[in-house]
């Protein structure tokens, strides 16, 4: 039996004993406890180092609000969390944890001694100690605070569990299952309403679980709480534990993490660790409680300090007695019941110090039948002890007079600043605030959301289930659903007020008072002062100089101290500073919970073609593209990707290529007007075209840059068949649509897109005709020139041939529906053997047009590039009317002097320039450069040399000059040449 | 998530189905080529960053067609949604608010 746990008492299952190992050593405890409750029940406080000072600590709550008591926690490889709160992990078998923040250990740590220059460490010195010499930075400074920043270590594996996601519709969800949410989710199920409670905790009954002596419409609270469950389960209330609310988003959008396998031995195979829930609600109760304040007093992180609320929790639901001989400091009657139970169950308390002048009768009357001693109207100036508090000093307070302190003897001490209702999720709505002279309550509202119980300032079981119910009962008939009201009688109950404080008052040098407000952050009271001092006046900008309220746990417990003092210092009234924005999550959430499904072959969806099969099996490498897998390069044995590329290259230009162009986007425009809003779209001149043609169209932006390019063939007077970049498919479609539905809807026009329908393989060399004249049935070959299209067959499939070329040689793309295109691929295949035809892919294909100057678009444009600037002032209709971006082409600034112009680049040594090198015109002028334009596109090419395109300032007027690269390893020169590099007279397509 | 009421389908729908693109009743000159610098750069770039309700136009991806809403940049309500085409409806006093 651990020291300090009570034979019997609590909600842990004595019978089934757990070990686990802290820092190496191996600690008994109980089925039920927290890591928290375990190391406790063996005497344990220390549990932790701060992030700043590395000031011993140990745990001060026992929930979700834990700021101190952070441990990694692991379950063999890949499973390891740091920042685990100890007070809400559970024990499990073979649980490994450490503590943090700490070197060479726990007990004796050397970056502790920033604790002792405290006073170089105050508010800002972030701000004020990293300033100057600017040379400091790289080498002194960011080293220094990346070692001691951070919280815990990084996992530094793949996570392997897996996560879910659930989506759930319910008429009221209730979070938060103390008195208030059950008395809410019993009122709401009383019509047949779907209903939802949710809870962090593994159990349900919220502060009842640590008010065992409360009794509830004759029953004991333990036993009520088991009824009123089972009531709600025969009703259909869907009741969810280990599930905390996130966030709180637009129209009743709650996020929910259910925490799934963390407490289990071992895990089901298979099973997700946690599962994110996404819940649309007819009616939301926030049913969330309160959170207990600390008091603010030199040495309050002393390990054994620690919240009075949560001392009776680890009473009463883990059976566990923090301390021999407690000592309470308190503003609040809470804190005496805390101090009750205690003595009840075996502590001597050393004291109760109330800093009221005035308490209730009844319990000092409870205190003095137990042998309490009581010091009303006392503060509390300090305490000492190293790595556990030993005694705390407490003076008498006349008005402004702190009188002659004494120390008292404890071995741990119970501190209540009061109660802060847990306002979270109602400020993620933007629900306002109002001040009600001790703390702020929910105002107005945003959505359809009840708060109910601590949550809005009541105390009391009593108080907090009528509200509960009215709350539950309000959100029935939110839903335009009846019902009735319900009364609870409680005995026992534990009614409380108190007061709310700034700073406690020391007869000390308050400038040497080591306050602590926000624990995890290392933030003071003296740091609020300074930074108001300093000329901080917005709460946002006292967070943030001070990092008041920036640790994980996001200012629960720090948030109102803080600003009862930022407002004392500013001589304001709080409510006049207001609070900084709550943001979700409400506590540390996983990446894994967020990321659900999305991660690994499941984070996109991988588009495929029907040839992809083929590519697969005869080795293709490939890349993505857009959201394609495209086959890069096929590599033969021994061949390195430059030179299968090489291969395939001069394979094409030698005889017969073959390329999967399915990914290509597609859209079919069909109707009466169709080519009228060809004419509209298109900068290019379509009503000329004849059937049976086609061309290569340039569509812009209505800002005149260049949006996306392909060839379009018209099929008939009425259909044009209009090819996209494999990535731009989506957007074109829109942009048409777009046009179609909002700017020209008298236009009869059809638009489909069938990408995906057509299989498109491309062939291109010398010997295409040879090889695929015989497959052909439906073509007049006598007219049917370079860009000419039909619908005909080829290898017996339904086919749309289009002659064009990508390559500069002479090329064919062959669509076919796509349930055939493995079927053509094979075909072509076999009959192009006596030309060795030669499969290549995405990366022979950005060489063999590259050579030509065939640009692509978002590689060689990136959207500031206009038709002009490309080199393709050939493809503007300029006879045209109108079309989309005509006018912003006589824009001022389009046809101004100096624009970037599309060029190619020869490097002078041969060499390969990297695509987005930047370009200068003198290498030799000082540093910052300027640069004149970059490299877009960079290939070694069939010819012997690398070749590249370049956008650069007037580009067309430089034609033979010479430009610089300036790169890590030296500065090339490239001259600046045209961007056909191959067969410039197109003598090869005429073939 | 936001749910936003599609006019076309007549349905209310998550978010996640729908694309904003951009304010509403901005309509395309009937001949750019008759329109100033001055002009043309006020349809290209000059745009409403209204403070409470604005006009903007929506795409439901689900059924492909573009309508108006009038949303409120504030509390990022949809207060109305409506058919590409129809009049810019007056604010409402909820709206208005
Ligand atoms: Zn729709």
């Amino acid at each position: 039996m651990s020291r300090y746990r009570i034979p019997g008492k609590g909600r842990v299952d004595h019978s089934a004993p757990v070990s686990f190992t802290f820092d190496g050593k191996t600690y008994p405890g109980l089925r039920g406890d927290t890591v928290a409750s375990a190391l406790l029940a063996n005497g344990v406080h220390l549990m932790g180092r701060s992030f700043k000072y590395h000031r011993p600590r140990g745990a001060v709550t026992a929930g979700s609000e834990e700021p101190n008591a952070l441990i990694g926690t692991s379950r063999g490889p890949g499973r390891f969390e740091p920042n685990t709160r100890a007070t809400v992990q559970e024990l499990r078998a073979g649980l490994v944890t450490e503590s943090q923040n700490k070197w060479p250990s726990l007990s004796f740590d050397m970056g502790a001694i920033n604790d002792r220059a405290y006073m170089l460490f105050s508010a800002g010195f972030y701000y004020k100690t990293f300033m100057w010499p600017k040379s400091f930075w790289d080498k002194v400074y960011e080293p220094v605070i990346r070692g001691a920043a951070g919280l815990g270590k990084s996992p530094t594996e793949t996570d392997p569990d897996h996560y879910a996601s659930r989506y759930l519709h319910t008429d009221v969800l209730i979070v938060g299952a103390g008195p208030a949410g059950i008395a809410a989710a019993l009122a709401a199920a009383q019509s047949g309403a779907d209903v939802t409670l949710v809870d962090e905790n593994p159990e349900m009954g919220g502060s009842l679980l640590s008010d065992p002596g409360v009794q509830i419409d004759g029953k004991p609270a333990w036993d009520w709480i088991e009824a009123q469950l089972g009531r709600l389960r025969a009703a259909g209330v869907r009741l969810m534990t280990r599930t905390t609310a996130i966030g709180y988003y637009h129209q009743n959008m709650v996020g929910l993490c259910q925490r799934l396998t963390d407490h289990l031995d071992s895990p089901p195979k298979g099973a997700p660790r946690e599962r994110m829930w996404r819940v649309r609600a007819g009616q939301v109760v926030l049913a969330q409680g309160a959170l207990e304040k600390p008091l603010v007093f030199d040495g309050n992180d002393r390990p054994g300090v620690m919240l009075a609320g949560a001392a009776q929790t680890y009473l009463h639901k883990y059976g566990v007695r923090v301390g021999d001989a407690p000592a309470v400091v308190t503003s609040h009657d809470s804190a005496w019941y805390a101090a009750f139970d205690l003595a009840d169950n075996g502590a001597r308390v050393a004291a109760i110090i109330d800093t009221r002048d005035t308490v209730r009768p009844d319990l000092l009357d409870a205190a003095r039948k137990r042998g309490i001693k009581v010091l009303a109207g006392h503060t509390v100036t300090t305490t000492k002890g190293r790595l556990r508090v030993k005694s705390v000093r407490a003076a008498p307070v006349r008005g402004t007079h702190v009188g002659a302190g004494r120390d008292i003897a404890c071995d741990c001490l119970l501190m209540c600043g009061g109660w802060t209702p847990s306002l979270h999720l109602f400020s993620h709505t933007k629900g306002s605030l109002a001040w009600d002279g001790q703390t702020f309550l929910p105002d107005r509202k945003t959505e359809d959301v009840e708060i109910a119980g601590a949550g809005r300032g009541l105390w009391g079981y009593e108080p907090a289930l009528a509200d509960g119910a009215a709350a539950g009962l309000r959100a029935l008939e939110g839903l335009g659903r009846a019902g009735h009201g319900t009364s609870f009688a409680v005995a026992n109950d534990r009614p409380g007020t108190g007061v709310s404080h700034t700073e406690l008052p020391t007869d000390g040098n308050p400038g040497r008072a080591r306050a602590f407000i926000d624990f995890q952050n290392d933030v003071t009271a003296k740091d609020i002062r300074l930074a108001v001092r300093e000329g901080m006046r917005s709460i946002e900008h006292v967070k943030r100089y001070t990092t008041n309220g920036m640790a994980t746990d996001q200012g629960k417990m720090s948030n109102i101290n803080g600003l009862m003092i930022a407002a004392d210092a500013l001589g304001k009234a709080p409510p006049q500073v207001g609070l900084t924005t709550f943001r979700p999550p409400y506590t540390p959430t996983s990446f894994g919970a967020f990321c659900g499904y999305l991660r690994g072959e499941t984070f996109q969806l991988t588009r495929k073609t029907p040839i992809d099969p083929w590519a697969e099996a005869n080795g293709a490498v490939f890349e993505p593209v857009a959201q394609w897998r495209r086959a890069w390069y096929f590599p033969r044995a021994g061949e390195d990707m430059h030179a299968a590329v090489l291969r395939e290259c001069k394979a094409t230009r030698a005889s017969l290529g073959i390329f999967d162009a399915s990914t290509l986007g597609k859209i079919e425009v069909a109707g009466p007007d169709a080519v009228e809003f060809m004419n509209r779209m298109y900068t290019n001149p379509w009503t000329k075209l004849a059937p049976g043609r086609c061309r290569y169209g340039l569509l812009l932006g209505e800002d005149g840059f260049i949006r996306d390019d392909g060839v379009i063939g018209r099929l008939s007077p009425d259909l044009f068949h209009v090819t996209t970049t494999t990535g731009g498919a989506a957007r074109v479609l829109t942009m048409m649509e777009d046009y179609l539905q909002t700017e020209w809807p008298e236009l009869d026009v059809w638009l489909t897109s069938t990408t995906e329908q057509w299989a498109t393989v491309a062939l291109n060399g010398p010997n295409v005709l040879a090889m695929l004249k015989p497959l052909v049935q439906g073509v007049d070959w006598d007219d049917f020139p370079h860009m000419s299209c039909a619908e005909c067959t080829v290898a017996g499939l339904p086919a749309r041939l289009f002659r064009l070329s990508f390559t500069g040689e002479v090329g064919f793309e062959v669509n076919v529906p796509a349930r055939h295109g493995l079927a053509l691929w094979t075909a072509l295949m076999e009959a192009g053997k006596p030309h060795d035809i030669t499969p290549y892919g995405t990366e022979a294909m950005h060489v063999l047009r590259a050579e030509k100057g065939y640009i692509i678009v978002g590689q060689d444009t990136d959207g500031t590039v206009t038709p002009q600037d490309a080199g393709l002032d050939w493809a503007v209709g300029k006879a045209k009317r109108d079309f989309v971006g005509k006018r912003s082409l006589s824009r001022p600034d389009i046809v101004a002097k100096g624009r970037k112009q599309l060029v190619g680049l020869l490097t002078e040594d041969g060499s390969l320039l990297q695509e987005g090198a930047q370009i200068v015109l003198d290498p030799d002028q000082p540093k910052p450069m300027r640069m004149v334009g970059h490299v877009t596109s960079s290939y070694q090419s069939t010819m012997g040399h690398p070749i590249a395109m370049a956008v650069i300032e007037g580009g067309f007027d430089r034609m033979g000059e010479t430009v610089f690269i300036p790169m890590p390893d030296g500065v090339r020169k490239a001259r600046v040449t045209s961007t056909v590099f191959y067969d410039p007279d197109n003598a090869r397509l005429k073939a | 998530m936001l749910l936003i009421h599609c006019p076309y389908c007549e349905d209310t729908l998550p978010e996640l189905e729908f694309t904003y693109a951009g304010e509403a009743h901005i309509a395309r000159p009937a001949d750019p080529s008759t329109l100033s610098d001055e002009e043309w750069r006020d349809f290209l770039f000059i745009r409403t960053n209204a403070r409470g309700p604005h006009y903007e136009r929506w795409r439901h991806v689900g059924c492909g067609r573009f309508f108006n809403a009038l949303r409120d940049t504030v509390s990022d309500r949809f207060l109305m949604t409506y058919k590409a085409g129809l009049p810019r409806p007056p604010l409402t006093n909820e709206a208005a608010e």
